[in-house]
């Protein structure tokens, strides 16, 4: 008997190719919600950052005033005072991200500041506050100085200025700003449109068949049952992950309307690589999520039964999505890649920050690979049991 | 006569669930649904397996046509075991039952052809028998309709070719009429006596006494699961007609033909 997996194969995409309704909920709309999320979002995004507890600022100050020094020495900043000839190296330090933040107060600013008089047309003494806002501890102490400086300001009926010269004062780069943004956002939508795309799909295909009654018409025939089982991954894989690339489309299209907002938001960053990267992680990651929903599908009665049951399923990968937003050290051990979902998501956070690891993102889609064949021959099993194909 | 069919104590058993017990009425968490049930079909016979509804015929076929594992016994279906060789009793037997039911988005047409490769049939072959069914049971009509938009009848007629689609030597027939208007339930029947004719072996189960009489060479009455009388038609009936016969029979294992 050959193979029949090609059939199987076939026929599901048959079935799907020729549902026009199907084809445009699961493929269409994908791209298009997505186009639209992604530019309303280009609107209202801003930074959020937390730096991690007991972190300690480097950060170089430029003629600090004593009355300052010890409201200035309350922040968690260790503070080197720099003269003339090293800002041009602290700022470089600054878009390499190794220094987080550069104070320069004009010569005598004390003495400039309190003789200033708000009315007069003379421009207020300024205060240059230089920092990072790729980098979240840089961006967390710019925000505390800011308020501080702030606050001393208004106590002092708006004697001086903080950035309101023409300078470039976050001295994050284009790809900074790229990366930071991609990396927190794109795992998260990108895990929940791999979802929907596959909860789409596959319990329509295996519950819905126990559902309508036709899988024991495909039960009993020769074929091999992991034959179904590959077949039905396979075709529902391939589905999924056309929903998915509709997904990606629409995240490409969007792109331009990011930027406007963002400013800085380039995907020409990326290299060829990086999309190869992307590529199997996603792909590594729909056939896992096709395996496992098509195994929750070969139990349940029905597709509300099945869609019920993978719900919680949803919140949970979209609740892994956002892990790396925590930024804990934890998450890159090695131990973590062997969890799914939430390697994939490492992954692609990694990828979208350009940290990407060739090692981990192959050991990733090994270990997403290994499941999907464990899952496989699961539902091979399930296809085999009476208990789980007829019980009414 | 060569058997093509020994079924061998047969046995199978439903876990009760608690509505079931209550539709049932009993405290049973157990149903014995077949119970040691042996019969023999010889090539080229049409055996009926005649019993009310709930007897165990359905379970029976299902448990040959290796949808369903029995608790105890084997049946070995032209050689192949049902309980070591279910891929080469798949490929012996066509089936077909009300459990069976089709795509409703394809067309008689795909379903075929689909259902041929599973079988791996050779596509000249699969053309040529797909000619030869359509025309025959006026499939050709409604070929390339939706299964979803086909009436009942032509559903049943579709169900039946496209069971047969690899030309099986051991044909399995659950309720075949069932549901079905005169018209098409005497195509059925005809189509099973021409079956018959061809030399292939059938096995029927039905509540409708005038079928088996129709096309039956032998008849195993099931009567609680269990396999009451087994003979030739004529043996069984005594000279009287079936109906009469099998509620003689029936009150005799039962005490009462009243329905619990």
């Amino acid at each position: 008997m050959k193979n029949n997996t090609l059939t199987i194969i076939k026929k599901e995409f048959a079935r799907f190719f020729g549902d026009k309704r199907m084809m445009f909920t699961t493929i269409l709309m994908p791209g298009l919600m997505i186009y639209i999320m992604y530019t309303l979002m280009g609107s209202l995004m801003m930074g959020q950052f937390v730096s991690e507890d007991g972190f300690v600022a480097s950060g170089y100050v430029q003629n600090m005033p004593e009355e300052l020094a010890p409201m200035l020495k309350q922040l968690p900043v260790d503070w080197k005072t720099v003269e003339n000839d090293a800002v041009a190296e602290i700022k470089t330090s600054l878009e390499e991200k190794e220094a987080d933040l550069l104070v320069l107060f004009p010569e005598q600013f004390m003495e400039t500041m309190l003789s200033y008089e708000v009315s007069a047309e003379k421009a207020a003494p300024q205060i240059e506050i230089y920092y990072n806002s790729a980098k979240p501890e840089s961006a967390d102490v710019n925000a505390m100085l800011h308020a501080m400086l702030e606050q001393y300001e208004a106590s002092l009926t708006n004697r001086f200025d903080i950035n309101e010269g023409q300078g470039k004062y976050d001295m994050a780069t284009d790809q900074d700003m790229t990366g930071q943004l991609f990396s927190m956002l794109l795992p998260m939508l990108m895990m929940t449109f791999m979802f929907s795309s596959c909860i789409s799909v596959a319990p329509e295909s295996i519950a819905g068949e126990k559902e309508r009654g036709t899988i024991a018409t495909l039960l009993v025939t020769p074929m091999k049952r992991s034959s179904l089982a590959l077949g039905k991954i396979i075709s529902l894989s391939c589905i999924a992950l056309i929903s998915g690339v509709s997904s990606f489309i629409g995240t490409m299209l969007s792109l331009p309307n990011m930027m406007s907002a963002a400013g800085g938001v380039d995907a020409s960053f990326y290299t060829f690589g990086d999309y190869a990267m992307l590529l199997g992680i996603i792909l590594s990651t729909v056939v896992l999520l096709v395996s496992f929903i098509s195994i929750i599908s070969a139990f349940a009665k029905s597709i509300k039964e099945a869609t019920s049951t993978c719900s919680p399923m949803t919140i949970l990968t979209m609740v892994v999505s956002l892990v790396p937003m925590m930024g804990s050290e934890g998450l890159k051990s090695i131990g973590m890649l062997f969890i799914p979902v939430l390697n994939s998501v490492l992954c692609m956070n990694n990828i979208f920050a350009f940290q990407a690891d060739v090692s981990r993102v192959l050991l990733t889609i090994g270990v997403n690979i290994v499941y999907s064949g464990l899952m496989t021959f699961g539902l091979t099993r399930i296809f085999n049991s009476e208990k789980a194909m007829f019980s009414k | 006569m060569e058997k093509i069919l020994e079924v061998n104590g047969l046995k199978k058993t439903f876990k009760l669930s608690a509505k079931q017990q209550k539709i049932e009425k009993t405290n049973e968490k157990v149903k014995v649904a077949v119970n040691d049930l042996s019969f023999t079909a010889y090539r080229g016979e049409v055996f009926g397996l005649l019993g009310s509804n709930g007897a165990g015929k359905t379970t029976t076929l299902r448990m040959l046509a290796t949808l369903i594992k029995p608790d105890a016994g084997d049946a070995l279906v032209n050689g192949a075991s049902i309980v070591s060789e279910p891929a080469k009793v798949r490929s012996n037997i066509g089936f077909l039952t009300s459990e069976l039911k089709l795509e409703e988005f394809f067309t008689p047409n795909y379903l075929f052809d689909f259902f041929s490769e599973l079988h791996g049939v050779p596509v000249e072959e699969a053309k040529k028998r797909k000619q030869d069914y359509f025309d025959r049971f006026g499939i050709d009509k409604f070929a390339e309709v939706k299964v979803g938009n086909l009436s009942t009848g032509m559903k049943q007629k579709v169900s039946l070719v496209i069971s047969l689609v690899h030309d099986p030597d051991i044909i399995i027939f659950d309720e075949p009429t069932n549901g079905l208007d005169v018209l098409t339930a005497k195509v059925v029947t005809d189509f099973l006596l021409d079956l018959k004719e061809r030399g292939k072996s059938i096995i029927v189960s039905t509540h409708i006494f005038s079928l088996i009489e129709k096309i039956c060479d032998r008849v195993g009455i099931v009567i609680s699961g269990q396999m009451v009388i087994c003979d030739t038609l004529e043996a069984i009936k005594q000279g009287k007609s079936l109906e009469e016969r099998f509620f003689e029979i029936y009150e005799d294992k039962v005490g009462t033909t009243d329905e619990k």
